[in-house]
């Protein structure tokens, strides 16, 4: 093999996979053909590198020169000019205030950023064993195996004070203690891949892009509480990650990392990858454990809990993805180095989603105590196009929405949930002033009751009927008490549901009535959304001042419902408008407004029909 | 695989192999391969270093490349940075110069004063 002078790091996550990164791979396959410097250049395809919005996105080593949105069309310039001739290729570096950004390292994306569970997520190939073990990969499970017993490793996950990563927060070290104290032939550990808040994409992307990290992790787990038999629970929207994963495991157990006596000890231990059918409520750990035994992914009351009477009834650990990608580190650093990071309660990193109307949408890790401005417009980069910040979502369907005066609250498990809000996986959606509150608790809520499993009444019920109330609300027919009924029935529901997703599927609701009373109000008495998102509580109007009488919009109306002359001008039907926004984009002059509020003479059209109604009752 | 050690081999040769994504080299060859610099051969140059580092397992040493480099009657011109050490500045070079600076300079850490051309940043 002759020496390489390149190494091209090409992003393949799901992101920059859908935005066309296998075409370009596949165009510098064949220009480096066609020149002849195959043997100079080594292409790796990486997991998820962080910076989604700019996708594709390459970098290229030695010189770490990062690219953004690489199209295959570019492929021919980066490889003559940069590969042949030295020279970078700046129309597609990244810029930072018309100052060009050279290294992937000088980034302000990635400044804030400390990478543990990340750490080779965009720097190895994923489907290399080697790369892996080449950045200290299965070091710790070694060590751990040959000079550790497992009391030991549980002792310096409580040291490092790491707590599970998908949501509840749970000290890690808790449940492996419960498990590791009880006496049974058999044992198991289940690591739960099946992530599926609206806009999150953390464990996906650690699952693709170091898939070993994750298994030795869980191996790391399996000897500390005496388990032989390990399970991946994941989702089968997440194709690549199981693809991944497997492929790993079939590494691992090839060069005897996995299996019988590893490392020489006595240890024994086996996983296999389950897919879920794509169930919000799998992600809840006694439906996950259902599911794998194969029958409905139904959550059953706790206690038991699942380290007394788990899988197949037996001691087992669920732990999320990310709470397994950070124990080899914790293991090969040490547990002080883990507690350096973080505030009091909650030490290290978290990764999260950064999603939504922000500049930089990606996956990026962060030290928790961070601030929610640091995170959004330092990390984030701000606001896009310009808009004003007005909310931003934590948790997915299970946290809650904080605003502006939060911002400067620190990140943390306990300072989210006192404010309504919760860690949640990670799923951070950021919204701008355009954003209708009213809707987005109706979009969540709609989404939870979708997902309800119908075990339990509240949540099958209750969710239906607190989606309806906002439903009304969206559409006009909002009453006075609808807010006082749905504060009163997120709280029932919150109490009395039987697992996670029931508990906490109010929150949406119940934070954003508590941050944003007057726009609920405002729907409610005014019958006006401000935002003018709610079709039915905003109208369009022709400004005859700055109306041509072009008739375009009159054409163009699927409804004929705009009427006029060149002389009279335009006006619209108000009782017709079916709210399409069509005339608004055809309009050469731009003389079509959305107007906040129900139009009149709708609202007396709706009084009378109430009216109606009411007679023939 | 069933030892520490035998984990240790295995990720030695796969940091040989990923060098030079973590920047930590000995020294680093820098050819300049602008427009005159390729057209005096700078190619060549390049491929002929990288043979000889790869023959002689030289893990330690990073060949890469640089745009123009102003010295344009002098090309091809070839840097060798050595950390802690001024940049030498190898001018002329040719297939033959290559090997020579390999075998002296690389290897045995003297520098070939008959092909420099400047040295210091």
């Amino acid at each position: 093999m002759s020496l390489k002078r390149i190494d091209l790091l090409i992003c393949c996550g799901s992101g920059c996979i859908s935005a066309g990164s296998l075409k370009v791979k596949e165009r510098f396959l064949e220009l480096l053909t066609e020149k002849g410097i195959t043997s100079e250049v080594n292409i790796i395809e990486t997991g998820c590198m962080g910076p989604c919005d700019y996708g594709p996105v390459i970098v290229v080593y030695p010189e770490g020169i990062f690219y953004k949105s690489v199209k295959p069309e570019d492929v021919e310039e980066i490889v003559t000019e940069h590969f042949l001739k030295g020279r970078p290729v700046k129309r597609l570096m990244l810029k930072e205030e018309e100052k060009l950004v050279a290294s992937q390292k000088e980034i302000p994306f990635y400044q804030k950023q400390v990478k543990v569970a990340l750490a080779n997520c965009g720097f190895i190939n994923p489907e290399s064993m080697e790369e892996y073990i080449a950045t200290g990969g299965y070091e710790a499970l070694g060590t751990v195996l040959t000079t550790m017993n497992p009391q030991q490793v549980i002792d310096v996950i409580k040291a490092s004070g790491l707590r599970g990563r998908g949501g509840g927060g749970f000290p890690t070290h808790i449940k492996w203690q419960l498990v590791h104290d009880l006496e049974s032939e058999e044992k198991y550990i289940i690591c739960n891949g099946d992530e599926g808040d609206p806009g999150a994409f953390m464990d996906r992307s650690v699952l693709e892009g170091d898939p070993h990290r994750i298994i030795e992790g869980m191996m790391i787990g399996a000897y500390a509480i005496g388990a032989t038999k390990g399970f991946f629970y994941i989702r089968a929207e997440y194709p690549l990650a199981i693809k991944r994963i497997r492929n790993a495991l079939k590494q691992a157990k090839e060069a005897g990392l996995m299996g019988d006596n590893i490392f020489g000890s006595n240890f024994s231990f086996d996983a296999e990858v389950r897919t879920g059918a794509g169930a919000f409520v799998c992600g809840e750990e006694t439906a996950l454990i259902q599911s794998i035994q194969g029958e409905r992914g139904n959550p059953t009351p706790k206690p038991p809990y699942p380290a007394v009477k788990g899988l197949w009834d037996k001691p087992t650990v669920v732990n999320n993805v990310e709470t397994f990608a950070n124990v080899p580190t914790i293991l090969m650093k040490g547990a002080d180095w883990f507690a350096s990071m973080g505030t009091e309660t909650s030490k290290g990193t978290k990764v999260f989603a950064l999603t939504g109307d922000v500049n930089n949408t990606g996956l990026v890790e962060v030290p928790m105590g961070i601030t929610l401005r640091e995170l959004i417009f330092d990390v984030g980069g701000g606001m896009a196009n310009g808009h004003e910040f007005k909310a931003v979502q934590l948790g997915g369907p299970s946290g809650g929405c904080l605003t502006r005066e939060h911002l400067d609250v620190p990140v943390d498990y306990e300072t989210l949930k006192e404010r309504g809000a919760m860690m949640g996986s990670g799923g951070v959606i950021v919204m701008n002033d355009q954003k209708c509150m009213v809707n987005v608790a109706k979009f969540f809520i709609g989404f939870c009751m979708d997902e309800s499993c119908g075990k339990c009444s509240p949540c099958r019920l209750g969710l239906k009927h607190m989606y309806n109330i906002l439903d009304r609300i969206t559409k006009g027919e909002g009453k006075e008490g609808d807010l006082e009924e749905l504060q009163n029935l997120g709280e029932t529901i919150s109490k009395i549901s039987l697992c996670g997703l029931g508990q906490t599927a109010p929150n949406p609701v119940l934070s954003t009535i508590r941050y944003f009373r007057e726009e609920y109000e405002s729907h409610i008495r005014d019958h006006s959304c401000q935002t003018k998102v709610c079709t039915d509580l905003f109208h369009f109007m022709i400004d005859k001042d700055r109306c041509i009488g072009c008739s375009l919009c009159a054409r163009k109306c699927p409804v004929s419902c705009i009427s006029g002359s060149r002389e009279d001008k335009y006006t619209i039907s108000q009782t017709e408008c079916i709210k399409c926004g069509n005339c608004q984009d055809v309009c050469p002059v731009k003389a079509i407004d959305r107007i906040p509020g129900m139009h009149p003479d709708v609202q007396k059209q709706l009084l009378e029909k109430q009216n109606t109604i009411t007679e023939e009752e | 695989m069933k030892t520490l050690a035998d984990l240790k081999k295995i990720r030695e040769k796969a940091q040989e192999e990923m060098k030079l994504r973590d920047g930590k080299v000995r020294i680093k060859i820098v050819v300049g391969m602008g427009t005159s610099g390729i057209a005096m051969g700078a190619r060549d140059v390049m491929k002929t270093f990288l043979e000889e580092i790869s023959n002689r397992n030289l893990t330690d040493v990073l060949v890469t490349q640089t745009g123009e480099k102003g010295l344009s009657s002098m090309e091809p011109v070839v840097d060798v940075i050595e950390e802690g050490k001024p940049k030498v500045t190898y001018g002329n070079m040719t297939p033959e110069k290559a090997r020579r600076v390999v075998v002296e300079h690389i290897v045995n850490g003297r520098v070939v004063s008959d092909y420099v051309v400047a040295t210091g940043d």
